[in-house]
């Protein structure tokens, strides 16, 4: 019994370590989405910009599109943004915009400072449109097919590894 | 050029050399205590010595290839740049995940280095292990550098510019908290060998408690000061005013250092009393692991967060193998050789060590409750789980309800004596402590009223923990037994221990009241403001001069101007000047809050984005006793630093000296109890 309780330390790190292997290698900026292959939800939001589309589930069919939501409040994405233009400017991939939980003028403005990337800009006041997409936190980014066809998903920023080994390969295979 | 391409090899060539040192040093000394042959045992202080001075001359090859921009080396491409001032090129050795590994590695062979130096009384057995041991960890790393992460892997062809370091982390608070706080997580280390090499002979004594307690310390003086720091830079570059997120690495060092606390005060029992040892050893091996769990959140992204600098499952892998072999090694070791050295008396709850145990239990919960709270999220999601943040308010309701009768139980202990303590005496010559916290405590109930109670609770914790180690320290100076005009140079015949114990105890208090001022007591204003416009916050207004652009060395800033005053209409005290910067290579951003610190209050301000018509956000804040956080922990600090001057004349001391060292000492002295 006494010697029992000697193990018990060793024991408990066993159980820890474990759980810390089978924790490893999870990136936990990978969310699993219920939407993956699924059709763009029903999203309808008005422009941000005065002369602009704003963005709606028809939008996104005919051509390898991407979705990338953002917020003039979030610093993440001020350090994606370089990426996400030269996604829709030297890659040439249509990239559409849902500005999610911001005041409009603040957006302008971090638009108006930063250059405008996008295609097509929603403005999502409320997060009505996000939640439709299940949103978890900005910036998120999703890459979309010919047919309207959620095909990839990225909570969190993107990195300059993750646009050249996921982003843009699975760009250039779903263009095929 | 050339020979910054030759001085990378040489740190890399080194790196391999101190490998091989580091492996003889492991095994040849662990043979040689087995086989009592002390040429062989000997090997071990010469290695110890040999490995640190080759560690050195690595680190200063890598310190060497930031400063002068070495841009054929990977890791000062990624992690440098030619505009960076001066300081932050040599921090950015370490500011990175190799860098920081060598940084590590070096310290642990310097905490060799300094075993093999002053440990000239150790038995020799004892310092063979214990040096073998700590050799052991060191091989464990510098494999793992060697294989995963090399800091001096060459860039082919060289960039002309590199990529910057950080810019958050580019801030003086941040260029010495690494060192110091691997200073305290690799110190942990020296009591882990310690331990590890006790378990080897099996012999655990008051002698192995005393050769203990002075390494330990110094973890603890340097965890303290390592956490400080960490926790200022927060407080004034995150710019929300906080200075303490739970965040998991702010935790990662926070387990440790409540380990630390508690194995501080456990080995004081070992040598008084020559119980609760294979408690002592239990923290001392835990102690460790949580520094290396610590490196294994930060390193390998099973946590993510602001602080991880690298998240790549491969090191994962790699140092989880190191973390299985070390702690689940030495706790197997443990579970088999600690049975047997039960000893010593029992003891009564109400006693010194009693009060010590108390302690004990309350750490040991506290650092599982960080634990728990730390993994809980992820343990929920391998589960099946959803993702869930547990975050502030569970520590709220679990940390802090331990620190109150951790609290109280600290200003009484120091009065208990030792085996058996009368409770009624220790609480009369309490009654001038508990008068003093009642009246703190009233006067705070009038100038708080309808605020917050819990703060209350907080100044009179506080007011409490001052007046207690204060009044104890004029009591054993004999205060109402002698002359009052004696007490001054009694006090300074006190042992420094004595000296240490209370200011480091008052340095809790004070720390007290700084995180109670700034968490429970802040006044927030969060708006936006135009030029000439002014804000009320507490009794200071705050009128906005306008912003303008200025340049750094490396970045572009956003300064807004503030005036100060102290009433309404009156004159300005003090200009403030936050600043949101914004680092050229990087394009990252940062806070760079203006902090006015008075003795009782800090007045904050951090400029937000601007609001494109002319305004911009500004959150202000007057924090009542938030420099106390600061002025506390340096308390503690200095306590610890005294204390160890005290405890070094004794290292060196010879073997049972259980006659009290020269000066007065309050209380009986100990003697081991027979058991009872």
């Amino acid at each position: 019994m006494n010697r029992l309780f000697f193990l018990l330390p060793l024991l408990l790190f066993a159980a820890m370590a474990g759980y810390f292997f089978v924790r490893l290698g999870d990136d936990a900026s990978v969310v699993p989405s219920a939407l993956i292959d699924k059709p763009v939800p029903q999203i309808d939001a008005p422009p941000l910009i005065e002369g602009k589309s704003g963005i709606k589930t028809a939008d996104f069919t005919g051509e390898v599109k991407v979705l990338n939501v953002w917020a003039s409040w979030c610093v993440p994405c001020r350090a994606e943004h370089p990426l996400v233009s030269r996604l829709a400017q030297t890659e040439g991939v249509p990239v559409y915009g849902l500005n999610w939980k911001d005041k409009k003028q603040a957006a302008v403005a971090w638009l108006n400072e930063l250059g405008d990337p996008y295609a097509q800009i929603g403005f999502d006041e409320s997060g009505r449109n996000g939640i439709e997409l299940g949103v978890y936190g900005v910036p998120e980014t999703y890459i979309i097919d010919k047919d309207g066809r959620i095909r990839y998903k990225r909570v969190g920023p993107l990195s300059p590894t993750i646009l050249k080994d996921e982003v843009l390969p699975l760009i250039r295979e779903l263009k095929q | 050029m050339i020979d910054g391409f030759s001085i990378a090899e040489i740190g890399h060539f080194t790196l391999v050399l101190a490998l091989c040192v580091a492996a003889v040093q492991a095994i040849v000394p662990m043979v040689g205590a087995a086989r009592n042959d002390a040429a062989m045992m000997a090997v071990a202080p010469a290695t110890a010595v040999a490995q640190f001075a080759v560690l050195v001359i690595s680190f200063a090859a890598l310190v060497h290839a930031f400063v002068t921009s070495d841009f054929s080396v990977l890791n000062v491409v990624q992690n440098s740049h030619s505009l960076k001032p001066m300081l932050y090129k040599v921090s950015g050795a370490w500011g990175n995940h190799e860098g920081s590994l060598l940084l590590w590695v070096t310290v642990l062979a310097l905490f060799g280095a300094l075993v093999a130096f002053f440990g000239r009384n150790l038995p020799p057995g004892l310092k063979a292990r214990t040096l073998s041991v700590q050799a052991l960890i060191s091989v464990g790393f510098l494999l793992f550098m060697l294989f995963t992460s090399n800091p001096f892997t060459r860039a082919f062809p060289p960039p002309l510019e590199g990529g910057d370091l950080n810019p958050l982390l580019q801030d003086p608070g941040l260029a010495f908290h690494p060192p110091m706080l691997y200073l305290g997580y690799v110190g942990l280390s020296i009591s882990f060998s310690f331990a590890v090499a006790a378990l080897i002979e099996g012999k655990v004594d008051a002698a192995w408690a005393r050769y203990v307690r002075p390494w330990t310390l110094l973890a603890w003086i340097c965890l303290t000061a390592g956490i400080m720091l960490g926790s200022w830079w927060a407080y004034y570059e995150l710019g929300w005013g906080g200075f303490w997120f739970w965040d998991p690495v702010e935790n990662a060092s926070f387990m440790p250092w409540l380990s630390a606390t508690a194995l501080l005060h456990s080995a004081i029992v070992v040598e008084k009393r020559d119980t609760l040892k294979s408690w002592t050893i239990l923290l001392a091996i835990i102690g460790f692991s949580f520094s290396l769990i610590g490196t294994f959140l930060v390193r390998s992204g099973v946590l993510t967060s602001v602080h991880a600098f690298a998240t790549d499952p491969e090191r994962g892998v790699f140092i989880l193998m190191l973390l299985v072999v070390a702690i689940g090694g030495s706790l197997a070791l443990y579970a088999w050789r600690a049975p047997t050295m039960q000893g010593g008396g029992l003891f009564r709850p109400i006693s010194r060590e009693g009060a010590l145990v108390l302690n004990n239990l309350l750490l040991t919960v506290a650092s599982a409750v960080v634990l728990i709270g730390t993994l809980y999220p992820l343990f929920l999601e391998v589960t099946g789980g959803d993702k869930v943040s547990v975050g502030p308010p569970f520590f709220n309701m679990t940390f802090v309800p331990l620190m109150i009768p951790l609290f109280i139980a600290m200003g009484v202990g120091p009065y208990l004596s030792w085996k058996r303590a009368d409770l009624y005496a220790a609480m009369s010559r309490l009654k001038v402590a508990l008068a003093v916290t009642v009246v703190a405590a009233g006067i705070s109930l009038v100038l708080l009223y309808g605020d917050s109670g819990y703060a209350v609770i907080g100044l009179a914790l506080s007011a409490w923990l001052i007046a207690a180690a204060f009044s104890e320290l004029l009591q054993r100076a004999g205060l109402g037994r002698t002359p009052v005009r004696n007490i001054p140079g009694r006090l300074f015949g006190l042992p420094r221990s004595t000296w240490g114990m209370t200011l480091a105890h008052m340095g809790v208090g004070v720390l007290v009241a700084g995180a109670t001022g700034a968490s429970l007591l802040t006044t927030e204003v969060i708006t936006v403001m135009k030029p000439k416009e002014t804000i009320q916050v507490g009794p200071h207004q705050l009128e906005f001069l306008g912003a303008e652009e200025v340049r750094g060395p490396n970045y572009v800033a956003l300064r807004g101007n503030f005036a100060v005053r102290d009433e309404a209409g009156g004159k300005p005290v003090a200009l403030m000047s936050p600043e949101n910067r914004r680092y050229v290579a990087r394009g990252q951003e940062t806070t760079e809050a203006a902090i006015l610190s008075g003795l009782f209050r800090d007045v904050y301000i951090a400029l937000g984005d601007p609001d494109g018509e002319g305004g911009i956000t500004v959150r202000a804040y007057r924090k009542p006793l938030a420099p106390w956080l600061w002025w506390g922990t340096v308390i503690m600090v200095i306590g610890g630093l005294v204390s160890l001057s005290d405890r070094r004349l004794r290292v060196g001391a010879p073997k049972a000296n259980r006659s009290a060292p020269a000066g007065p000492r309050a209380g009986p002295r100990a003697e081991p109890a027979p058991a009872e």
